[in-house]
């Protein structure tokens, strides 16, 4: 492992705006075939780190370098042509727009020369289709407004324009955070498979239910600093949600539902009583059920 | 990456019909376009007037002729803020650009001796200016085109007046006409075209003639060939080029598109420019026409114009719309100017009508744009 290039490594980037210390001293490599997973609490830095890999902001200090070369983006295009696309949480999708228009966006397939130039239909439709059934969604009709799909439906457009036009670092940001277990599941998977295929995968959440089946390794940020990356092999889940939330929290919230549990257990309890006394028929129709009162 | 052999194509996964597919129907994909309530509307102006204004003329050839005019020159400037308003932005100061283009086309011409070639490219220079200014002021505040515009519609205008003052001491500028005769670029504004198709079909019996032996109609007059061509061109450039494509992405979602490495920017200042080179183009072909010009022209256009577009089914919101949408908003609007003259209806009580069709349109549209973003 120690011997190959990452595809993106950071050393220790900070960014600041003006007396605001936003990221200090992070390093981070991510390699090809990997999925790194970005974890933090609200304000601690994800989105700061994005944009600086992403090129909407420069690091102050420290410096990124791209397949083991020093890397400067001036802007996101600069980042786009180097091979790192960024999927935002708005998408970068137009609802009003068809599926393949949205697919092709800023990058049309184009037939024909001179001011006979055009766009051609016919292949970007049928590639719009193909990709997007590579990644398990059947596209009924390529030309039907994105504003159709589901939300993991167009988060799938998304990450899938962003491979076609040649990717080589992924990063999606909260890319399963609006989405219902069904869909969330469908976004993942597709997550595996770009990674398959070769790519350096950036994945930002704070769910770590998402981030652990697919990560091969974590970062976990805290408060603009980085706690540090861990291997999978190194963390259990539960580990990183502690190292996540910060443990003392999740054991007073442990505490506390316990409390809950204490109070829901003697209600049922004295529910049960009441009920066993006029008759023993009602009880017998109504089988006790352990998972309503265990609370899960 | 936009060769078309990129990549490689990937083995169909799915078999080519798909049974969650049903059938959709012409009419169910007809629903979808933008322009199928202007559509509707004009069959439905068309049909009233030919029952209310039978027997007066509104639907001879000349007639026909008189409300198409109507409607080509509307359609010309409609187009543009078609186009305009599908990537997200209005031009308010359309009207007011036809008042001064006129004057600079016929000031130079008249007082200066000017060819009228060399008018007309100044007029149409000054044009792309207005259009490049408007639209980098828009970028680059940031402020609503509205706002920017508003501010032009009065500018542009007060320029018209004063630069007209101050050169003539007038506010018209007649005697244009004796310059059109053998200026190869004004023919491209003046007159009619297929005057031999219409003096072949008087000659056949096929259409009336007047007195002189003439037909009553000589020719289509070449605004509705202007007319015709800019709302072709327009709509191509929306569904077949990706030019197209950045006029949508621009109008329906800047920030994407600009993520996606749509130029939003040049977009914007490319269509207010053509904006401006269409009130130009109005402008040109009133000149000619009357050949005068007059301070005052173009008064309250830019409504009008955006009345077409958005009974034409564009969202005033950006990203949705077309051009042939417009030329039938156009066609509407030339349709109810004229019949009422027809009909002898007073009037007065066209804008009324206007302003009814107007709400219905945005109504409808709404509706069915709700119905677009179902499911089909």
């Amino acid at each position: 492992m120690t011997t190959r290039t990452p595809m993106i490594e950071m050393r220790s980037v900070s960014k600041h705006f003006g007396s605001v210390i936003a990221l200090s001293d992070i390093s981070m490599q991510v390699y090809s075939g990997e999925v790194m997973c970005l974890l933090g609490d609200n304000g601690a830095g994800k989105s700061t780190l994005i944009k600086t890999l992403s090129g909407v902001h420069q690091p102050t200090l420290g410096e990124m370098l791209l397949d083991g070369k020093p890397a400067r983006f001036k802007s996101p295009a600069y980042a786009l042509d180097a091979g790192i696309a960024t999927v935002f949480q708005d998408l970068a999708m137009v609802p009003l727009m068809s599926i393949t228009r949205n697919f092709f966006m800023g990058r049309e397939p184009t037939v024909g020369w001179g001011p006979l130039k055009r766009i051609d239909w016919k292949y970007a439709d049928r590639v719009a289709k193909e990709e997007m059934a590579k990644i398990g969604i059947d596209v009924r009709d390529p030309s039907q407004p994105v504003g159709t799909l589901s939300g993991g439906e167009r988060q799938c457009v998304a990450i899938a324009r962003a491979v076609y036009f040649g990717a080589k670092v992924l990063i999606l940001d909260e890319p399963t955070s609006a989405l219902g277990v069904k869909q969330a599941s469908v976004v993942l998977r597709y997550i595996a498979k770009a990674r398959a295929d070769g790519l350096a995968v950036i994945f930002i959440t704070h769910n770590v239910h998402h981030a652990y089946p697919v990560a091969d390794a974590f970062t976990l940020l805290s408060r603009g600093g980085s706690l540090g990356s861990f291997r999978k092999e190194e963390v259990s889940r539960e580990e990183v949600l502690n190292m996540m939330a910060g443990g003392a929290e999740l054991e007073s919230l442990d505490a506390e539902l316990a409390e809950f549990q204490r109070g829901d257990k003697a209600k049922k309890a004295s529910l049960a009583e009441q009920d066993t006394q006029p008759s023993n028929e009602t009880s017998s129709t109504e089988p006790p059920s352990p998972r309503t009162a265990s609370g899960y | 990456m936009s060769s078309t052999e990129s990549k490689q194509p990937v083995t169909p996964a799915t078999a080519p019909q798909d049974e969650r597919i049903q059938r959709v129907s012409l009419w169910k994909r007809a629903l979808n376009r933008p322009e199928l309530g202007a559509l509707a509307g004009a069959v439905l102006v068309l049909s009233f007037f030919i029952v209310a204004s039978s027997g007066t003329g509104m639907f001879t050839p000349a007639g026909i002729i008189n409300f198409l005019e109507v409607a080509a020159q509307l359609g010309i400037i409609a187009t543009a803020a078609a186009l305009l308003m599908i990537g997200g932005e209005f031009d308010l100061s359309i009207g007011s650009m036809i008042g001064l283009a006129g004057i600079l086309i016929a000031i130079p011409a008249v007082e200066y001796g000017w060819p009228l070639w060399a008018a007309i490219l100044l007029a149409f220079s000054c044009a792309a200016l207005v259009g490049w200014i408007n639209g980098n002021l828009v970028n680059k505040t940031g402020l609503p085109s509205f706002i920017v515009t508003l501010g032009f519609l009065f500018i542009l205008r007060g320029l018209a007046i004063g630069i007209s003052r101050l050169l003539t001491g007038r506010t018209q500028v007649g005697g244009v006409q004796a310059h059109i005769p053998g200026d190869w670029f004004a023919a491209l504004f003046s007159g009619e075209v297929a005057t031999g198709l219409f003096t072949w079909m008087a000659a056949n019996g096929w259409m009336a003639t007047n007195f002189a032996g003439n037909p009553v109609v000589s020719g289509i007059p070449v605004s509705i060939v202007w007319w015709l061509g800019l709302t072709a061109l327009a709509t191509w450039v929306l569904l077949c080029t990706p030019y197209g494509n950045w006029i949508f992405a621009s109008g329906g979602d800047a920030n994407a598109a600009r993520n996606s490495g749509v130029p939003v920017h040049r977009v914007k200042i490319s269509l207010f420019m053509f904006t401006a080179f269409s009130a130009t183009i109005f402008a040109c072909i009133q000149v000619m026409d009357t050949g005068s010009a007059d301070t005052i022209r173009g008064m309250l256009k830019e409504l009008e114009a955006i009345i077409a577009v958005v009974i034409g089914g564009a969202l005033l919101t950006g990203g949705y719309g077309s051009a042939i949408g417009a030329a039938l908003g156009a066609l509407i609007f030339g349709m109810v100017q004229m019949g009422i003259f027809y009909t002898g209806v007073n009037t007065d009580w066209f804008q009324v009508f206007l302003g009814v069709m107007l709400l219905v349109a945005v109504l409808f549209n709404n509706y069915m744009r709700k119905k677009a973003m179902e499911a089909k």
